[in-house]
């Protein structure tokens, strides 16, 4: 047996995990600020409906991108002017943006099933993409997977070297003293918000221009969630998400070549494992209930209001 | 429960309304029921290129109402009794997961009729049973796509490990290896009819494995896309999915429902019809082949085209025996051809095929 199918595998890993790092890593950033939107799901297909009509209408890979963030940040708003203005309860509000990003995209979409494009370029650079083993895998793919890593190294040094990453880690460890020191919490938490949603709509586009060129309703399939719990998975940390992501995307993949290849293993097992995995790290890295308690933004999921 | 109480009432009211309506204008009313999106581009889709048949043939005659996305559990009760309720006729519910709401709402409204697709139990006198013989149009295919490989490896990405789904990866097997005994076929079960995602995902797999030819049994169009950017063939499934890769697409096996529901709601129309288990295939045109890719050779078309003559004709039958499965055991006797029964509940794999079917 050769190793021939060792470099399309880890192909199909990256393009399977982008989506995930996409979401989670915007997520992590909405979380540390003490706000948990579970309206990632509903975020992620509009984003996919949105770049996936703007891709057939204009052909510009770019404004299909801007349009898949700006319907994440559009639909991110929503949530942002309910929860921190209208103080509405945001697991509740989270859950409703998912249903109603559903089923708006599904009306949206209607006119769009059935049409299909090219998708996004790869960056080829003759020679260098030849380079055995380095030149696939670090050449040669679409931009957004470069802008996915760019993305997670520039929020992982926005968050822990930067002084508004500070602002932002302490709105959402306690609004309280945040507020009381001077600094708006309700300006920190929509800037994370809007964040958020903008990433979920990069995520959802990428789903729809590059990784399955077309538009079919609930394309996401679950992918939201997943990115919800790699947020948990990573204790709030963007490189972390990041692994998570691969290592999540790896083990989906990894079960399909092993499933080709004759390995005589239940493909139910084998599908089960990506999950079981998240399960296993999550039981590993709570281990230490002080440290787990120490990564939790203290502030999560509770409303902010300057009366109480 | 007011709350209940009061949209109960506003029900009644509704039905009331319905109901005087459909008094007034005698007017045949249809209920369709389908368990995904319409947009799916596949099962779903067929179902309610069905619907528009029907209304396109019946005009003003019919009016139809379809409930998309309604999941297999305590909603489809609800809505099949709501539909029963307001004055339809005629019900027909899509998905193999209705049964049993299907069998309870016809036994409630016993002057409503039922129609379930891909069921068995017909427990009150007005409920019938419909499906398709999707292998045949597998068996041609097989025919096809064995002509077509070069390195004599098919790649199938499998939904889960039913019968329906078990016989159309054996008819394309046994098909194939008639026309090329080197023929390899390997099986990516990806536990899901729906994600475009990981469809993809299981048809790069295959390729990277060696198949140069992708078949498919999830309902996205996504594997044959995969097929059309990395240059290999591709087989669509329930609808012509053309659009999505034109060189790959070597044809599709097309869900055709159109003829079935016209002529079951004329049957109600003028009274004569009856509770009956439809199985209907080429002969009756509930399966269909989309248009061959111009890629494949006259000689190929003509095997394709004369397979499917010849099982209209009943020449031809794609489990014909002898047929033995993965452990040599002699299923189906030489000279016999499978009787329903055998088919409708197979979970074996033919002798020749690899792996093991989940369990």
């Amino acid at each position: 047996m050769s190793a021939d199918w060792l470099i399309p595998a880890m192909l199909t890993i990256i393009t399977a995990a982008t989506p995930l790092v996409f979401a989670a890593v915007g997520e992590a950033v909405v979380e540390k600020a003490g706000v948990l939107n579970l309206g990632v799901e509903g975020m992620m297909i509009m984003g996919a409906i949105a770049a996936f009509a703007t891709a057939v209408t204009t052909g510009s890979e770019l404004l299909a991108i801007l349009a898949g963030a700006s319907a994440g940040l559009v639909l991110a708003l929503i949530f942002g002017i309910l929860t921190v203005y209208l103080q509405s309860n945001q697991v509740a509000t989270g859950l409703a943006l998912t249903i109603f990003g559903l089923g708006l995209s599904a009306l949206i979409g209607h006119s769009y099933v059935g049409k299909t494009f090219v998708g996004l370029a790869r960056l080829d650079i003759p020679g260098v993409s030849d380079i055995p083993v380095i030149g696939p895998l670090i050449f040669g793919h679409d931009s957004l997977v470069y802008l996915s890593v760019f993305s997670v190294a520039l929020v992982a040094w926005f968050m822990n070297k930067t002084r508004v990453g500070l602002l932002v880690r302490a709105v959402g460890e306690n609004h309280d003293a945040a507020h009381s020191i001077g600094y708006s919490v309700t300006l920190v938490r929509m800037g994370a918000i809007l964040f958020g949603g903008a990433m979920a709509g990069v995520g959802g586009a990428y789903l729809s221009v590059a990784y399955t060129p077309l538009w079919v309703e609930n394309m996401t399939a679950g992918r939201g969630w997943i990115a919800l719990a790699l947020v948990v998975f990573a204790s709030w940390k963007p490189w972390r998400a990041f692994f998570g992501a691969y290592l999540f995307g790896g083990i989906t993949i990894i079960q399909l070549y092993a499933q080709g290849m004759g390995v005589d293993v239940s493909a139910q097992f084998l599908s089960m494992l990506p999950y079981l995995a998240t399960i296993l790290v999550l039981v590993v890295i709570s281990r230490d209930s002080v440290k787990a308690r120490l990564n939790a933004p203290a502030c999560l999921g509770k409303n902010f209001h300057v009366s109480c | 429960m007011h709350l209940k109480s009061k949209l109960g009432g506003a029900a009644a009211a509704a039905v009331m309304a319905f109901g005087l309506s459909t008094a007034a204008q005698a007017q045949m009313k249809v209920g369709f029921v389908y368990v995904g999106p319409i947009g799916d581009h596949g099962w779903n889709y067929q179902h309610h290129q069905g619907l528009l048949a029907l209304k396109k043939a019946l005009g003003s005659k019919v009016t139809t109402t379809h409930v998309e996305k309604v999941a297999e559990n305590a909603d489809a009760t609800r809505v099949i009794t709501k539909l029963a309720s307001t004055g339809h006729n005629l019900i027909f519910t899509t998905s193999f997961g209705y049964m049993n709401p299907t069998n309870k709402a016809a036994k409630r409204f016993p002057k409503v009729t039922f129609e379930h697709a891909t069921g068995y139990k017909r427990l009150s006198p007005n409920v019938s049973t419909y499906s398709a013989r999707f292998y045949e149009g597998r068996y041609v295919v097989g025919k096809i796509v064995g002509k077509m490989t070069k390195t004599n490896t098919i790649g199938y990405v499998a939904s889960f490990p039913i019968p329906e789904v078990i016989r159309g990866i054996n008819a394309t097997y046994l098909s194939a290896k008639s026309v090329n005994p080197k023929i390899k076929i390997k099986v990516v079960w990806v536990s899901t009819w729906y994600d475009p995602g990981k469809e993809a995902d299981a048809a790069k797999t295959l390729i990277d494995q060696g198949a140069d030819v992708i078949m498919q049994h999830t309902d996205s169009p996504a594997p044959l896309q995969v097929a059309e950017k990395r240059g290999v063939y591709a087989v669509g499934q329930a609808s012509d999915m053309r659009n999505f890769g034109k060189k790959a697409h070597l044809t599709a096996i097309v869900n055709n429902w159109a003829p079935y529901y016209v002529a079951r709601t004329k049957a109600v129309m003028d009274g004569s019809w009856k509770q009956q288990d439809t199985w209907h295939g080429f002969k009756e045109g509930m399966v269909k082949m989309a248009p061959y890719n111009s890629a494949i050779p006259a000689g190929v078309v003509k095997l394709a085209e004369d397979t499917r003559k010849g099982i209209i004709a009943g020449k031809i039958h794609p489990f014909e025996g002898e047929i033995r499965d993965q452990s040599g055991k002699i299923r189906i006797p030489a000279g016999k051809r499978a009787d329903d029964g055998l088919m409708a509940g197979m979970n074996f794999y033919v002798q020749g095929i690899g792996g093991t079917i989940p369990k």
